[in-house]
């Protein structure tokens, strides 16, 4: 009891502290991250930390659905094929700009998502799941047997790294580190402005309580829907980014094991948080990589981690509520304050 | 042809059938879907592989195997699963659990085992017997009997015996059943044992089918099987079987007629369409939706 109320008070100052100096930290992460590849101009460390980024963006896709609206997807890795597919084909064989190329798949993903979501307005939880997993595999067969436009198991290669102005952005040059830091902040902004924002806050109704949300006259399947949408675009672009940073796709790229890892990511990092995301990201894409030594042990060791981490921990590292007051926007302050001065 | 790939699909479908069985039972207890069944499965064929090779006999060593695997089972819901039920954790924690649990087993494997596929020597000999065009070989034949007596077996065990009646009791209201005096985490532990136990006859069954043994065989089993158990209405032992046997003939329909590489596609499309038409699956009851 004791011990709880002194944990709670750490806490409490730890939340002050990062909510009071938000902007600073953020300022201070943002430096230190856009000079980070004159530091370490390392190719390989860097390729890991654009690998990061990407599963960033996954995770943030996959948060919104499973996070914010309680929907578990066990196949993102089908969004994640549709975005690089769609892009991939573009570029290779149109020569589309991977911007244009990459949109593309993310509507394409979009229309896709939203008749995925169509089921899940009739099943729930486990089931709901189960689709989701069924999804991921058939378009992972669809990419291995529909040869004319996949070019089947063989897969794409070859594919051209995007280009701004005629302006080539690769790892040597930097330019596709601070693309993906460019994703990455646009995506996380979109996410917060989405989770604070009248559709973030139905989201969560839905996740808390559906019954309860319809109650309240939150039209759920629209809001279903919606998130289905945003998280399948979000992944789609994480995919275009994935296949022009790895040059080489196929279907095996995007198996069961994608799905399962975006999952882990949100689960380890805090489901319906948006810090977790980065948390949940470093550790397990860096993980394999600076877990080399331990050999085949490593991907055991990952089975544990995620085994551990429900038992001890279910709702993820940095996955604490938020013992701060509820803040109010300003306006809203002011009319509460207006309102106070009334009664009294 | 066409009545040598229902045949065909038929051998096959029991297989699958078999593992469809192991997650009916969990999942009608526990209501959890256990991903790593199908690592349990893989674990149980590489198992027997290991045991008949070892020169103990046929069945001893099968028996080892099956036994081994059962405890496996066991071993997985006292570690991992039954702390969550205690501190009453979240449906997604469990599943989360099981899918790195199979993480585990199948890297384990690779670890020890290499990740090479080991050819498995057929068990029933390469005998045949021919009806007119369809040849129905003695592999087929063994697989369909052993399959169909376990069933008989397990529909005894849970239809006619008193452990039967605690699982059947627990499937209903595992609080009211606890209250009648039965032990909840043994009839769990049982259950994972004869999930265990299950899948280990459908590995060495459908490795001498394939005669080809590799840690990963238990992925696209597992999913399929997991499809079949849908099917036939998750929680359903009859549904399970037929399940398994609609899946098993419907991907060796689609293998022959729409090219084998769309053989593993089949299941899932049949998987979606039963969710999205009729969740409960062709056996399974109405679930009752509280406010």
């Amino acid at each position: 009891m004791n011990k709880d109320a002194k944990e709670g008070n750490l806490m409490y100052k730890f939340q002050k502290i990062t909510y009071t100096y938000r902007i600073y930290l953020l300022l201070i992460t943002l430096i230190l991250f856009v000079i980070l590849p004159f530091v370490f101009s390392n190719q390989y460390f860097l390729t890991i930390i654009i690998k990061i980024g990407v599963y960033v963006c996954l995770a943030m896709g996959l948060n919104i659905l499973t996070g914010y609206t309680g929907l578990v997807s066990l196949g993102h890795a089908g969004f994640v094929a549709i975005g690089a597919y769609a892009s991939s084909i573009l570029v290779v064989r149109h020569g589309f700009n991977f911007f244009a190329a990459s949109l593309v798949g993310m509507i394409v993903a979009g229309v896709i998502g939203m008749i995925l979501g169509l089921p899940s307005l009739r099943v729930s939880g486990t089931y709901l799941s189960i689709i989701t997993l069924g999804f991921g595999e058939i378009i992972k067969m669809t990419a291995m047997n529909f040869t004319a436009l996949t070019n089947g198991t063989l897969g794409i290669k070859n594919i051209p790294k995007p280009g701004i102005f005629g302006f080539t952005l690769n790892v040597t040059n930097y330019g596709l580190y601070y693309m993906m830091l460019i994703t990455v902040i646009l995506i996380s902004l979109f996410c917060y402005l989405l989770v604070k924002s009248k559709t973030g806050r139905a989201l969560q109704a839905i996740k808390t309580d559906e019954l309860a949300a319809t109650m309240m006259g939150i039209n759920i399947n629209y809001y279903k829907i919606i998130a289905f949408v945003v998280s399948a675009m979000i992944c789609a672009f994480g995919g275009s980014l994935y296949s022009v940073l790895i040059g080489y796709i196929d279907p095996n790229t995007f198996n069961f094991d994608v799905s399962t890892l975006i999952l882990s990511i949100v689960i380890l990092g805090g489901m319906g948080t948006l810090r977790g995301m980065f948390v949940g990201a470093i550790i397990l894409i860096a993980f394999p990589e600076v877990s080399r030594f331990l050999m085949e042990y490593r991907f055991v060791l990952y089975g544990i981690i995620l085994v551990l981490m429900m038992r001890f921990r279910p709702q993820g590292i940095l996955g604490y509520k938020s013992v701060l007051p509820y803040a109010l926007s300003k306006s809203v302050k002011e009319r509460v304050d207006k309102l106070e001065g009334n009664v009294l | 042809m066409i009545v040598q790939q229902i045949f065909n699909g038929l051998a096959l479908g029991m297989g699958y059938a078999l593992i469809a069985v192991g997650y009916s039972l969990i999942f009608g207890i526990l209501r959890l879907v256990n991903f790593s069944h199908g690592a349990i499965y893989a674990f149980g064929a590489e198992m027997a592989m290991i045991f008949i090779g070892m020169r103990f006999g046929i069945t001893a060593g099968i028996v080892t195997a099956m036994i081994l695997t059962g405890v496996l089972g066991i071993c997985i819901d006292k570690l991992a699963l039954e702390p969550l039920r205690k501190k009453k954790s979240k449906p997604i924690a469990s599943l989360i659990t099981t899918i790195g649990i199979s993480n585990i087993i199948t890297n384990l494997l690779i670890v020890f085992l290499g990740s090479e596929k080991r050819n498995f020597n057929n068990i029933f000999g390469d005998g045949s017997i021919k009806f007119g065009n369809t040849v129905l070989t003695h592999t087929q034949i063994m697989m369909c009997l052993v399959s169909l007596a376990l069933m008989l077996i397990l529909m005894f065990i849970v239809y006619k015996t008193k452990i039967g009646l605690a699982m059947r009791a627990t499937q209903q209201n595992s609080k009211a059943a606890a209250m009648m005096g039965i032990n909840v985490d043994f009839v769990i532990a049982f259950t994972f044992f004869l999930a265990g136990v299950c899948a280990t006859i459908a590995g060495a069954l459908v490795g001498g089918y394939y005669q080809i043994v590799y840690p990963n065989m238990g992925f696209m089993a597992g999913l399929k099987a997991f499809a079949a158990a849908v099917l036939g209405g998750i929680g359903s032992l009859p549904g399970a079987l037929l399940g398994g046997l609609i899946v098993g003939v419907s991907e060796s329909m689609a293998a022959t007629f729409l090219g084998s590489t769309y053989r593993d596609a089949i299941a899932f499309i049949i998987l979606i369409i039963v969710l999205i038409v009729k969740p409960n699956g062709l056996f399974g009851r109405e679930g009752i939706k509280k406010v």
